[in-house]
């Protein structure tokens, strides 16, 4: 501790070691934080179901996403990236999951929302088994920190069916 | 800075530097804002830096005792023999 250099790298090392605990710590903090997210998809509209060319099905529609994430906001939250997939099983796989919709929620005020809309993504199977298909709707987010760990999370709601045929 | 000094500057660091992060994390927390908990800790870097960095007079309260001339007059300094045949020979 006799020059300045060396008082100035000890103090420097220090207070980043300092700093990287606060951060664990705060990363830490958020697993007492109480979420209670809720959400809700309708189905509005099958706007259209058909076969690709290649054999594969698409279909179109119109969703109706109610959500209030709010909850899930902590101190430590930088922004919650939210999404919607469609999830149903088929003889060749047991899971199939395709992303319809997805967003990213920068601030709380914003996280209690209602959108009405077409499937950002295409809804394309692999393969055409999608004729009468039930399928869920999930509602996935990742909560994303400033510093430390992401939590993911999910709503599942089922119930939802494709039609018989093409249209 | 002497020893006393060096030893009272480094305790001081390290416990400023704690009491600075203990208050960032508490106040932070408090008041939900991440932005003042990096705030508080950045100020009491800084405020850290200011005290223990530079020499401050109350780090030099027990300077170093160096020997007296007297002393020293007890153990010469040695005739350097060089090639250009200067001699040194200390001078009192």
């Amino acid at each position: 501790m006799h020059s300045f250099g060396y008082r100035a790298n000890a103090l420097l090392t220090f207070a980043v070691t300092i700093l990287a605990f606060i951060c664990a710590i705060a990363s830490f903090s958020d697993n007492f934080s109480n979420q209670t997210p809720s959400a809700q998809i309708q189905i509005l509209n099958i706007n259209w179901f058909q076969k690709q060319p290649h054999g594969n099905d698409e279909v179109s529609l119109t969703l109706n996403v109610t959500a209030d994430l709010q909850s899930l906001f902590t101190w430590n939250t930088k922004q919650v990236f939210a999404f919607v997939a469609a999830e149903y099983e088929t003889s060749k796989n047991a899971l199939n999951q395709v992303s319809l919709w997805d967003a990213i929620i920068p601030e709380k005020e914003h996280a209690k929302f209602w959108i009405q809309i077409s499937n950002k993504y295409r809804f394309i199977d692999q393969g055409h088994n999608l004729r009468g298909k039930d399928f869920n709707l999930t509602l996935h987010w990742h909560v994303m920190p400033k510093t430390g760990k992401m939590f993911a999370d999910k709503i599942v709601m089922s119930g939802y069916r494709l039609p018989n045929a093409y249209r | 800075m002497d020893w006393q000094g060096q030893k009272l500057a480094e305790q001081l660091m390290q416990i400023l530097l704690l009491i600075a992060a203990v208050m960032a994390f508490v106040v932070g927390y408090a008041t939900a804002s991440f932005r003042t908990m990096m705030l508080i800790y950045a100020g009491g870097v800084v405020l850290t830096t200011l005290i223990t960095i530079p020499n401050w007079p109350c780090f030099n309260r027990h300077p170093l005792k160096w020997l007296d001339p007297s002393e020293a007059e007890k153990y010469p300094k040695p005739e350097v023999v060089a090639v250009s045949s200067k001699k040194k020979s200390s001078k009192k």
